[in-house]
């Protein structure tokens, strides 16, 4: 055997020019992230902090512990995310009158596939699961998930999807097809390079954690409610969390099964959704979608409940119409089964079947309009605190409901023809992602961030987030909503039409405008923290709230409630505090916990290393990884020593403090 | 509906002072019974899948040249009997009977083995004699479909020689009723599968 | 399966036997009765399309049907699937994903005819549209 041969065999396909050192811009990037990820490895090791990382967060299978991780991840990949916008939105507003710019085709095409996906698989989904996760067992009054270890599995498989997709940054390159991949451009004919492999395996490895989370938290909500809590009793957090990963589990094998489609025609030659031997590319972008429109409502219900408890909590009232916010949740839920062909009108199905999901596509609007409602009416004659959550929820209601409007106006066939893949639809789907997303997490961040960590976030820099995003959103879109009515396609690089520049160079002042949001808001945390003494909240309850998770401390103990809570009402909190609840300061009982595992991180770990492998076509080190993957979780089963005891003692202590904390608070 | 009732209708009472005991391993066998659910989501897109290019042969060869239905009897056979074996183990685990359990779930083991020998056999067959995933759109869906539930019996097998090792060392205990228990639920499930399989692919294909 | 076997529990006992949280676990007689109705459902459809001695569509007709009804059996008697178990979240479950693969199926179906129909080359007559 050659030397080259030797080296093929070892190194696969993965070569020295697999480092895109002829782009500048990638070299820099490259150079800045090296010498920071140096610097922040340099310091964990200097203050002796990897025993602490892997003993309490690494290892953990607290949920609250791994609902932090996830936020952390979110607003990571956020920053990623972002400045993939702000390299698109300069590109576009100079790319006028013959100057090409400063990207060529090969990297924009990458940047605008990288930017969406790791928008919705890297930052939206590891946000809403992380909100989910610390919420829901506090509030359903439990001590953890139905299954701790498999939620530390989950948390790891995402991130190592987002190591993946990092990855493609510095070592080759990424898909240049668009966040969806549609084939035949997908298809191993026209994508030959690694690029849509790294797509498909980041997305099939953080798949993975997503869909055994969902299964996590459905079975969570459903056997792990407090006494007393019937169905009607959760709160709306609780319902529509439980709808959200009713969805995961219901949409997300379909995402599983479209893109290993994909992958045996790159791998082994197959012909699902090639141009010939009875292929149908077509096939995939029904399957897809199938999975995407599910997805857009996984994305959104979640904080759809988080304004539920916002609503109420902020406006001092019980949330209006209870009952019909559950019934709209679930009719969502399976209504968004019904309208996924509203996303290729265009592709030919006809008449008939467009004018069907057409119609089911306006239908969808209901329910989230008798939410709106039932919103305005909470708030209707309530006493109204201006606290940042509840402003997140005015420019949410202002924001997403103008974005929705123009769903509804895309839900038309013949409108659909003519802004299909135009800048309005892009605009649209921007609309209502980050007006209704986005700002239900800044919403639900800025309410729950003060029992995560026993202090609120800083005001004013909170303020400064607030209105530069409010501004910046609607500068940035606006003008792509013109731009789509005046019939400009998406993913463009370079444009002829002059009189075009103007709305392009606003909409980047208004991305310049959101950067300074999205800098105020890290301030706002740094800010916080170093300021986190006179931000403290020794009560638990820092705004009044109704729910179970205000009775714990903040943040809460390992154990979460020191005795499992008796439910009487919806509000549960408020309730216990209306009739008089005594917190009880005696009796305590040792407390049965789940043990932390190093399994969930080496399993992802492997997992990784299988992903980066079949990439690059590095066959032995796919096999051997796929072993040790069975070797380690078969390994793994015969662990059946998976719990200890917290001391009735220690729980006394912790609970005691809490006592003096209370009594501090009120003198 | 959650686990259980305590002096919830005294309205005074907001905690409870003896721990509800959560049955360990309370969660596990709904939590298994929603994986199944996601995994019959997985077949149903193949499903669907063949169902759209299940008639795209390229000009290649079709059900009719390429199946033996004799040969696939065999196979639901085999797969039938490994799945009333199965139903034997876990009434011997119902009796705490070890050693049977063990049998019973030995002999599912072989036949489930059996049932992969023969399907590898077809699909070796098949690619001898140049009707390879690659030749077509329906030859693609094929291998695809059955394929992937036979990488499903493959692991199930794993899973339950790994089970037979756990009960040899700890006997019944509760984890590993539960574990035998999902894994009882899963071979059903791929034997529900399987009539889908044998219907709509085989039967069905030789109709068309 | 000889009657060696002391496998099979004595006749008294209960069709449906409940073990700990509701769990069926089903008995001898059960499964028998299950194992043999799906030799029958099995049998039937092989033989109808080994045979041919019905014409395509009675047989095609038979042979859904008796795949439906085999899952039936299966779902009862193997998997011992009832309305209680796990408080009704069991077989809604089972009732939600059924609907999903129902209208994905359909859906998927429905939609690549047409598209098909519409968009594959020679396929511009107009009758064939909508």
């Amino acid at each position: 055997m050659s030397a080259d041969q030797l080296t093929s065999l070892i190194f696969g396909r993965l070569t020295w020019e697999a480092l895109p050192l002829h782009e500048p811009i990638l070299v820099v990037t490259m150079i800045v992230v090296a010498l920071g990820g140096v610097a922040l490895l340099g310091a964990l090791t200097y203050f002796k902090l990897w025993g602490y990382l892997w003993k309490e967060w690494f290892t953990t299978v607290d949920h609250k512990k791994i609902g932090i991780m996830y936020m952390i991840l979110g607003i990571i990949m956020l920053l990623r995310g972002f400045a993939d916008a702000i390299m698109m939105r300069i590109q576009q507003a100079i790319a006028f009158g013959g100057s090409e710019g400063y990207l060529n085709a090969h990297h924009y095409d990458q940047i605008f596939t990288a930017h969406g996906v790791i928008m919705i698989f890297f930052v939206a989904m590891p946000l809403v699961t992380g909100l989910m996760n610390y919420v829901v067992p506090l509030q359903i009054g439990a001590r953890d998930v139905s299954f701790p270890f498999l939620n530390n599995f989950s948390f790891w498989m995402t991130t190592a999807g987002a190591v993946i997709i990092m990855a493609s940054l510095f070592v080759g390159e990424f898909a240049r097809t668009g966040w969806l991949a549609y084939p035949p451009l997908s298809g191993i004919g026209y994508s030959p390079g690694v690029g849509v492999d790294y797509y498909i395996w980041a997305l099939q490895i953080a798949g993975v954690g997503t869909t055994l989370s969902g299964i996590n938290l459905i079975a969570t909500i459903v056997k792990m409610r407090a006494p007393g809590m019937s169905m009607m009793k959760m709160p709306v957090f609780t319902w529509t969390s439980l709808c959200t990963n009713v969805l995961i589990v219901a949409s997300f094998p379909v995402l599983t099964a479209v893109l290993a489609l994909l992958t045996l025609d790159r791998y082994v030659g197959t012909n699902f959704f090639t141009n010939d031997f009875g292929g149908n590319p077509m096939m995939y972008v029904n399957l897809i979608w199938i999975w995407g429109h599910p997805e857009v409502y996984i994305l959104i219900l979640p904080l759809f409940g988080v304004f539920s408890e916002i609503a109420s909590t902020f406006s001092g009232k019980k949330l209006f119409g209870y009952t019909s916010m559950v019934y709209a949740t679930v009719v969502i839920t399976i209504l968004s089964y019904l309208v996924w062909l509203h996303h290729f009108f265009t592709m030919g199905s006809g008449a008939s079947v467009n004018s069907f999901f057409g119609i089911t596509t306006m239908i969808i609007s209901i329910p989230t309009g008798a939410k709106i409602f039932n919103w305005l009416f909470t708030m209707y004659r309530g006493r109204i605190r201006f606290e940042l959550p509840m402003m997140w929820l005015v420019a949410f209601m202002l924001t997403f409901v103008i974005g929705g409007m123009t769903g509804v106006l895309l839900a038309v066939p013949p409108a659909d023809f003519v802004l299909h893949n135009s800048l309005f639809l892009i605009a649209h789907f921007h609309n209502v992602i980050i007006g209704g997303v986005l700002f239900g997490l800044f919403a639900g961040i800025n309410f729950w961030f003060p029992k995560a960590f026993g202090f609120k976030l800083d005001k004013k820099w909170g303020l400064v987030s607030f209105w530069c995003w409010i501004v910046g959103f609607w500068l940035a879109f606006a003008p792509l909503y013109v731009l789509g009515l005046m019939g400009v396609t998406r993913r463009m690089r370079v444009f002829d039409d002059p009189s075009l520049q103007i709305w392009f160079v606003i909409a980047a002042v208004g991305a310049a405008v959101i950067a300074v949001g999205i800098l105020a808001f890290l301030i706002q945390i740094a800010v916080s923290i170093l300021n986190r003494d006179k931000l403290r909240d020794v009560t638990g309850d820092p705004w009044g709230g109704r729910t179970l998770e205000w009775a714990t401390s903040s943040p809460p103990p390992d154990y979460n409630f020191a005795f499992t809570p008796v439910i009487h009402d919806s509000d549960a909190w408020w309730d216990m505090k209306k009739r008089g609840f005594k917190r009880p300061v005696s009796g305590f009982r040792d407390i049965h916990m789940p043990k932390n595992t190093g399994a969930g991180i080496i399993l992802s770990g492997i997992s990784l290393v299988m992903g980066l492998a079949l990439i690059w076509y590095i066959w032995w080190l796919a096999a051997l990884s796929f072993v040790a993957l069975l070797v380690v979780a078969i390994g793994h089963t015969f662990n059946y020593s998976r719990d200890y005891h917290i001391p009735a003692d220690e729980v006394r202590e912790t609970e005691e403090a809490r006592t003096r904390a209370l009594a501090s608070a009120e003198a | 509906m959650s686990a259980t009732t305590v002096k919830t209708d005294q309205a005074d009472v907001f905690y409870l002072e003896e721990e509800p005991h959560h049955e360990e391993g309370s969660s596990t066998m709904l939590g298994f019974w929603l994986y199944l659910m996601s995994d019959c989501l997985i077949f149903a897109m193949l499903f669907a899948v063949f169902g759209v290019l299940g008639g795209n042969y390229a000009a290649g060869p079709g059900p009719r040249e390429l199946f033996d239905l004799d040969l696939v009897a065999i196979n639901t056979a085999m797969l039938l009997f490994s799945s009333i074996t199965y139903g034997f183990a876990m009434l011997a685990m119902d009796r705490g009977a070890k050693r049977q359990t063990l049998v019973w779930l030995a002999i599912t083991g072989l036949f489930g083995l059996a049932f992969l020998g023969i399907e590898l056999y077809e699909f070796g067959h098949l690619i001898h004699e140049g009707a390879t995933p690659q030749r077509s759109a329906f030859l693609s869906a094929f291998f695809t479909l059955v394929g992937t539930h036979g990488l499903h019996v493959t692991f199930g097998i794993i899973w339950l020689v790994t089970l037979m090792v756990q009960v040899g060392m700890k006997g019944l205990i509760p984890a590993n009723k539960r574990r035998l228990m999902c894994l009882s639920m899963f071979w059903h499930f791929l034997d529900v599968i399987w009539i889908g399989v044998f219907t709509f692919v085989y039967l069905m294909g030789m109709l068309r | 399966m000889s009657a060696a076997n002391a496998n099979h529990a004595p006749e008294s006992h209960d069709a449906d036997h409940l073990g700990h949280e509701g769990h069926n676990h089903g008995s001898f007689r059960s499964y028998m009765i299950g194992f043999v109705l799906s030799v029958i459902l099995t049998a039937i459809p092989f033989a109808l399309v080994m045979t041919g001695v019905l014409p395509t569509n009675a047989t095609a007709a038979i042979v859904m049907g008796a795949a439906v009804v085999q899952i039936v059996v299966h779902m009862i008697y193997f998997l011992h699937m009832n309305t209680k178990s796990e408080g009704g979240w069991t077989m809604m479950a089972l009732i939600f994903t059924i609907v999903i693969v129902v209208i994905c199926l359909a859906g998927s179906l429905w939609v690549m005819y047409h598209l098909n129909t519409n968009m594959m080359p020679g396929a511009h007559d107009m009758t064939g549209m909508g």
